[in-house]
């Protein structure tokens, strides 16, 4: 029940006026830039991270991250209304929220999804709330090797468990790692990889990355698809909202499924989108009415909103209680606390208490906030959309400039984000993946350090990674999800050869 | 790309390939993990007495890119990727992308001689009547409002001031 005190505790924290004001203000940024097509969780938040500096961190951190729920629920009005999904993760959510939409049945479909969205954060906020402290406590034990073992874990993990060719995520993996590599050598104050520009000591910021990636190369994709928004529109008024609601506790069991799907997903670093693809596939399987799906079933809005959401907000779980996070997005909110001098990590739970329970109180009234603006706005977000590309385009990439030149004040940072738009155009379209390229930018020195401090205390030796009973297992499981590609290619053979 | 065109309509003719895009690609990023390697090489990429030296973890990273690219070079080159037949980007999308990457290079460009304001101001006017077929004096309005927007917001309300440009610094006019 300590957590429960803890929690009001952490309620009395995230209800000041000021926090519920940037409760509300986050979550709208949010919906605006989940619609807009180049602007993202991740990215968005690297903007506006540099405009948090003077705050508090309590307040930056709750605006920053209700920012992030907005865009989860902003993903599904595009989706649904344009068939343009807002978000990589509400691509499953076209599949039956847009013929709905052609029904005339937009309302209904945007219910159901907003509150999907919902009920799987909130499954997830109640898991965090009782479990991170859990992991928390049990990670103060860790030294440098075990938490070598659990860097090893998540990035083997996406080896695992990508879905395209495992040596091109080995690959965008290290090429994040050679970047975090750049720069003044963090144990022996040398310099790595600079050859000789000054200008490249400080090394490659990973938001400078973000904002490129995510943001000039989505920009990029979305010119080239030649951008037409042509979509339903859409008023919910109450009564919609009431009728949805009462068809909506047909579908528990595929909110339960799609709730653990999707806080598998999440703590593991599978991710938002990954998680609603597949509760949309195990919902299209074993639903009564599976055959009828991409018809407009109510079902398959319900399935991939709720998974993805639910993935999105346990994403943080890792973030907070062993500092490892679990997205792009969670990844930019752990810089945000880096910069604010707060090391995220099991220490936070002891040492900053207010902090961890005014963040885990936020999130529960920031979704309620989310829950409450989309289902009144949605007009108003929908009006987004229909203004011309040839505005929102150039805007975009205003923002994103002026975002890249605030992380350090440093003008070359913004040929670096012109630079890393390119290489996510071309790594999109090539199938490279830049979830792991960005987690390893952010975690590379921490992960080295980590394996450093474990070798000092080894001499060398490498057997320390299996000294013991945890470090031990985590690593083999790490080694397991390495090779997993191999096993599941020689099982195929198999099966081809009989 | 003056050389008659086989396909009927000359906007979805392929540019590049996929195929030949992956080879150029994984070829870049082998040079990149062996330079990687080698820097890392030269730095130290052995123990000390104290543990390991400052090249020894990014010479393995370069020499796994280094291997991986060789891989999917490999694949690539059999034809063994997915969509290897198809085309990486088509005519008309390539001008269309183009026309968005190319302003934004120049846009860069002006930001560095002449500050973010002044340039974002210039940007969104010229995208506008460029590709939006606005007037100008409509796309000017609206650039100089989103240039006072930002400026308002950063300098005056955040007090977080941005780059002014090293050629030129039109702001100095107004004591900025």
């Amino acid at each position: 029940m300590e957590e429960i005190n803890a929690l009001f505790q952490g309620f009395a924290v995230a209800m000041t006026p000021l926090n519920l004001m940037l409760m509300f203000v986050g979550v709208t940024l949010g919906v605006v830039i989940g619609v807009l097509p180049g602007l993202g969780g991740a990215n968005g938040i690297a903007i506006l991270l540099p405009l948090t500096f003077t705050m508090p961190p309590t307040s930056a951190i709750i605006m920053l991250s209700c920012i992030y729920w907005g865009a989860l629920f902003g993903g599904a009005i595009t989706s649904v209304l344009f068939n343009i999904p807002g978000e990589p993760w509400s691509v499953a959510t076209t599949f039956d929220g847009y013929p709905m939409a052609q029904q005339g049945r937009a309302g209904e479909a945007l219910t159901a999804a907003f509150t999907s969205s919902f009920i799987g954060a909130f499954v997830a906020v109640v898991m965090i709330t009782f479990l991170a402290p859990l992991v928390a406590k049990f990670a103060l034990k860790f030294g440098p090797p075990e938490f070598f073992s659990v860097y090893f874990l998540t990035f083997c993990s996406f080896i695992g468990m990508g879905k395209g060719s495992p040596w091109k995520t080995l690959t965008a993996m290290m090429l994040g790692f050679a970047l975090a590599a750049v720069g003044m050598d963090t144990v022996t104050g040398q310099l790595r990889l600079t050859f000789g520009f000054s200008e490249l000591m400080r090394g490659f910021d990973f938001l400078v990355a973000v904002i490129g990636l995510f943001g000039i190369g989505e920009i990029l994709l979305s010119m080239e698809e030649g951008l037409s928004f042509s979509g339903s529109s859409a008023r919910i008024n109450f009564k919609v909202v009431l009728e949805t609601w009462k068809k909506l506790p047909k579908y528990w069991v595929t909110s339960l499924r799609s709730c653990l799907v999707g806080c598998w997903m999440g703590i593991t670093p599978g991710g938002a989108t990954p998680a609603s693809f597949m509760s949309y596939g195990i919902a299209k399987r074993f639903s009564p009415d599976g055959a009828k799906f991409g018809t407009g079933q109510m079902e398959g809005v319900v399935a991939p909103e709720t998974a993805a959401h639910a993935a999105g907000t346990s994403a943080l779980l890792p973030m907070l209680s062993l500092g490892i996070p679990g997205s792009p997005t969670a990844a930019v909110l752990l810089g945000g606390l880096l910069i604010w001098g707060l090391q995220p990590g099991p220490l936070l739970f002891v040492e900053k208490k207010e902090f961890v329970w005014g963040l885990i109180a936020s999130m529960y009234l920031g979704n309620l906030a989310g829950l409450i603006i989309v289902l009144t706005c949605v007009p108003l977000f929908a009006a987004i959309l229909r203004i011309p590309f040839s505005i929102v385009a150039p805007l975009i990439i205003v923002i994103c400039a002026i975002g890249a030149y605030t992380v350090h004040n440093a003008m070359l940072d913004i040929w670096f984000m012109l630079f890393f738009g390119v290489v996510g155009y071309v790594f999109k379209k090539l199938d490279y993946p830049m979830a792991p390229m960005v987690l390893a930018l952010v975690l590379g020195d921490r992960a080295e350090d980590s394996f450093r401090q474990a070798m000092l205390i080894s001499q060398g030796n490498l057997s320390v990674f299996f000294s013991n009973a945890l470090v031990g297992s985590i690593m083999t499981l790490g080694l397991v999800m390495l090779f997993w590609p191999l096993v599941a290619a020689l099982k195929a053979k198999l099966r081809a050869a009989r | 790309m003056s050389q008659p065109n086989p396909s009927p309509d000359p906007q979805t003719h392929a540019v590049v390939g996929m195929r030949a895009m992956e080879l150029i690609v994984a070829g870049l990023l082998l040079a990149f993990g062996l330079t990687v390697a080698y820097a890392s090489y030269q730095l130290g990429a052995d123990w000390a007495e104290d543990g390991p030296k400052a090249g020894y973890f990014p010479f393995y990273i370069g020499l796994i890119i280094a291997v991986s690219s060789v891989v999917t070079l490999a694949q690539a080159w059999l034809n063994r990727t997915p969509k290897s037949g198809e085309a990486f980007v088509e005519r008309g999308q390539l001008k269309l992308v183009m026309a968005v990457l190319l302003p934004a290079a120049a846009y860069v460009l002006v930001i560095q001689w002449f500050g973010i304001y002044a340039a974002s101001a210039i940007y969104m006017a010229v995208f506008m009547v460029w590709l939006g077929k606005y007037a100008w004096w409509k796309a000017a309005l609206l650039g100089i409002a989103v240039s006072v927007a930002v400026f308002l917001m950063f300098e005056v309300w955040f007090k977080v001031p941005l780059h002014k440009g090293t050629l030129y610094n039109p702001l100095a006019l107004f004591g900025f």
